[in-house]
């Protein structure tokens, strides 16, 4: 059942990443964080860093009203975002600016299916092409509605990437994967994010199970924030994603520009210790 | 599934993914949807099971105390000069409101799924009452979720919920009203699936509870069908009904859809006015869009970020609106209008004085337009307005509005 019904674009940026990540022997760091918080200057300078201090995959997060799906860290950050008058076109702007300097570090842009709905689906696949966007996330947007946005991305050659949760049972697994592609986001605990880490046992067996079915990447997220805990699920997936310890970060520093340095900072620490994990 | 007229049915949505034309689906997070497909799988062998439906209806004639009286307003049909106005009497029933008839049904489910623990959003607090009364009733945990806007201008409401051993949660997110409740309350169940059953209080969320809600507010309308065939010896001219998501309306409507002799008329909340950003005309001032599980008219803005509702009346106060009602309104099956915080107040009044009625706020958006329309029409015209709460609840609001015109004094002296 490792056969997806769309063709994957096997040389898109997401797939030589995790590739070139594997070929080091290590899982990849996907960070989060949320455009325009908490403005929209402060949120692109932590942006364009990411990558040198050791993202491999950085999910910008498209700001919406009601984030069902997420927990408290990720709703302020998102009001301020808004507050500070981030919208879709300043978002699109953020990855263009990026892409001037780097053509190698896979973007995705994640949020819920509103916003996007609004603009148009063709209108907005198209402007996400143009700017480099690599891959999509969209919480709301189960495989029953693939006809929505997931096709039409993946003909557009965007990845669209679902999320698997400890709900998925080994009936629907098949179903989520199919027209995955680019990574798998695992959710490893139900609930929203930023919420309890999850125990690294039940995680690698749950890994181990979704790659019964699938070859491609699997990156485990929710709850992980700091170094250690990490390292531990990077130990045994292809990735770890890392976003309200970040956003809490930027939140807290009495400035945006120290925020900057501080989400760098713990960035670099989460590279260098996925850099150690297997060893 | 076989018609004898040409004309299609419009009382067989939805579909089998969950839409009534464009509208509806389930746009929820992968952690929710094995739990809805389960959901929809119990519904379906529920409604198979005799057993079932005879729990169901003797809990609702015994504990709920239906059915509920189809009463003929005399003086307003006098004072107003035109069409014969009957009022569905939802207010006398248990807990003040229909919102017991769809949280009697859904906790019934939640037995059968062995669910324990209950969690509801509300917002005017008449369907956490309702569900923090069923779930006394049970002996299941109620956690209710309430914006704390509406906690303020609700507290008999947020009181009665605590006495019956619910713990009601303050929402301070956004505007702290229904639509932050029905968040947090997804973000809940999202997070404790395993033992929790969500009791969505209207015909909105993702599919099946638009159809659910429906099927279980529609004795509102199986009932009027019958009892104004025994007054009047036939089918009622038109039906009106507020809506804020829409339950009571779809509940009187559903049962009569296919009668194209019965005008259908839908009561949104115009706030401070449609010209004003200050109202929860969802249908008259929205545009499609998807939130809470469904797709559906929404007050957004050209971002896609949705609005703050407003509305005197906090069951109305919510941005969207059930997706059986766009699709209704889309096809121009049911017409949709609206009514300002004013004229609500105007006709809770008018009510109170006329028939010896506290009218809920939300009714009286639909008595509002009672006012309206039946001047205008033929005295043998009958009309079936749902009288879908009672309005003790919304003394504070009212006294705060209405204090010198009605005489009342605030301090009691």
């Amino acid at each position: 059942m490792s056969i997806s019904a769309i063709d994957t674009t096997a040389s898109s940026r997401l797939d030589r990443r995790f590739a070139a990540v594997r070929a080091e022997n290590r899982a990849a760091l996907v960070t989060y964080i949320t455009a325009g918080d908490p403005g929209y200057d402060a949120s692109l300078a932590t942006f364009l860093g990411m990558a040198d201090a050791g993202a491999d995959v950085i999910e910008l997060g498209m700001p919406f009203t009601d984030p069902m799906a997420d927990g408290l860290a990720i709703q302020h950050a998102t009001q301020r975002a808004l507050k500070a008058g981030q919208t879709m076109d300043r978002t699109l702007a953020m990855v263009s600016e990026f892409r001037k300097r780097d053509q190698d570090t896979p973007i995705v842009l994640m949020g819920y299916y509103n916003p996007i709905y609004r603009r148009g689906v063709s209108r907005f696949l198209e402007q996400a092409s143009e700017a480099g966007v690599d891959g999509l996330i969209v919480v709301d947007l189960p495989p029953e509605h693939d006809d929505e946005l997931c096709v039409p991305a993946s003909e557009a050659g965007i990845s669209f990437i679902r999320l698997a949760t400890p709900t998925t049972d080994s009936e629907r697994l098949p179903g989520v994967l199919a027209n995955t592609s680019g990574f798998l986001y695992y959710v490893s605990s139900n609930g929203v994010t930023g919420g309890a880490a999850p125990t690294a046992e039940k995680v690698e067996a749950e890994v181990g199970r979704i790659r019964e079915h699938t070859d491609i990447p699997v990156a485990v997220g929710f709850g992980i924030r700091t170094a250690e805990q990490a390292a531990r699920i990077g130990r045994f997936s292809d990735g770890v994603v890392v976003g309200s310890a970040l956003i809490d970060l930027q939140a807290n520093a009495e400035t945006p520009e120290q925020g900057t340095q501080a989400v760098h900072a713990l960035t670099r620490e989460l590279a260098d210790a996925l850099k150690t994990a297997r060893q | 599934m076989s018609q004898t007229t040409a004309t299609p049915s419009l009382r067989q949505g939805p579909d089998a993914k969950g839409f009534f034309g464009d509208f509806g689906g389930r746009f929820v997070a992968e952690t929710l949807m094995p739990l809805i497909l389960h959901l929809q799988r119990e519904y379906e062998a529920a409604k198979q099971d005799p057993a079932f439906a005879e729990e169901l209806a003797g809990l609702s004639a015994d504990y709920v105390g239906r059915q509920s009286p189809l009463y003929f307003a005399e003086r307003l049909t006098e004072q107003l000069g035109g069409a014969k106005i009957y009022l569905k009497r939802e207010d006398l029933m248990h807990t003040g409101a229909h919102k017991i008839n769809n949280a009697l049904g859904q906790v019934l489910l939640a037995r059968r799924m062995g669910k324990q623990r209950i969690i509801a959003e509300t917002g005017a607090g008449m369907h956490g009452v309702a569900t923090a009364t069923v779930a006394a009733r049970f002996g299941l945990d109620c956690v209710i979720y309430m914006g704390s806007t509406d906690i303020h201008r609700q507290q008999p409401n947020v009181q009665r919920m605590q006495l019956l051993g619910a713990k009601v949660v303050p929402v301070t997110a956004g505007d702290g009203t229904l639509k932050d409740a029905m968040n947090e309350a997804l973000r809940d169940w999202v997070t404790n699936v395993d033992d929790t059953f969500y009791i969505i209080g209207t015909v909105a969320g993702p599919h099946p509870y638009p159809q659910l809600v429906r099927d279980f507010q529609s004795i509102i309308g199986q009932e009027t069908r019958v009892q104004l065939q025994e007054k009047e010896g036939r089918l009622p001219d038109s039906l009106v009904a507020c809506i804020g998501g829409g339950s009571n309306a779809m509940g009187l409507f559903h049962p009569f859809l296919d009668e194209e002799s019965v005008e259908i008329i839908g009561v949104e909340a115009a706030g401070e006015g449609l010209e004003t950003p200050r109202h929860a005309a969802s249908l008259k001032g929205g545009l499609p869009g998807v939130l809470h599980g469904n797709r559906t008219f929404l007050l957004q803005d050209e971002e896609g970020q949705i609005g703050d509702a407003h509305s005197i009346s906090a069951g109305l106060d919510y941005p969207g609106i059930g997706p059986e009602h766009a699709w209704l309104h889309d096809i121009k099956r049911a017409e949709y209008v609206a009514a300002t915080d004013q004229e609500a107040l105007d006709a809770f009044k008018m009510l109170c004085r006329l028939e010896g009625i506290i009218p809920a706020l939300e009714s009286s958006h639909a008595l509002a337009e009672v006012i309206k329309r039946a001047p205008g029409l033929p005295k043998d015209h009958l009309m079936v307005v749902n009288l879908s709460g009672r309005g003790d609840k919304d003394m504070a609001t009212v006294t705060h509005h209405l204090a010198d015109e009605l005489g009342l004094n605030p301090d009691g002296e």
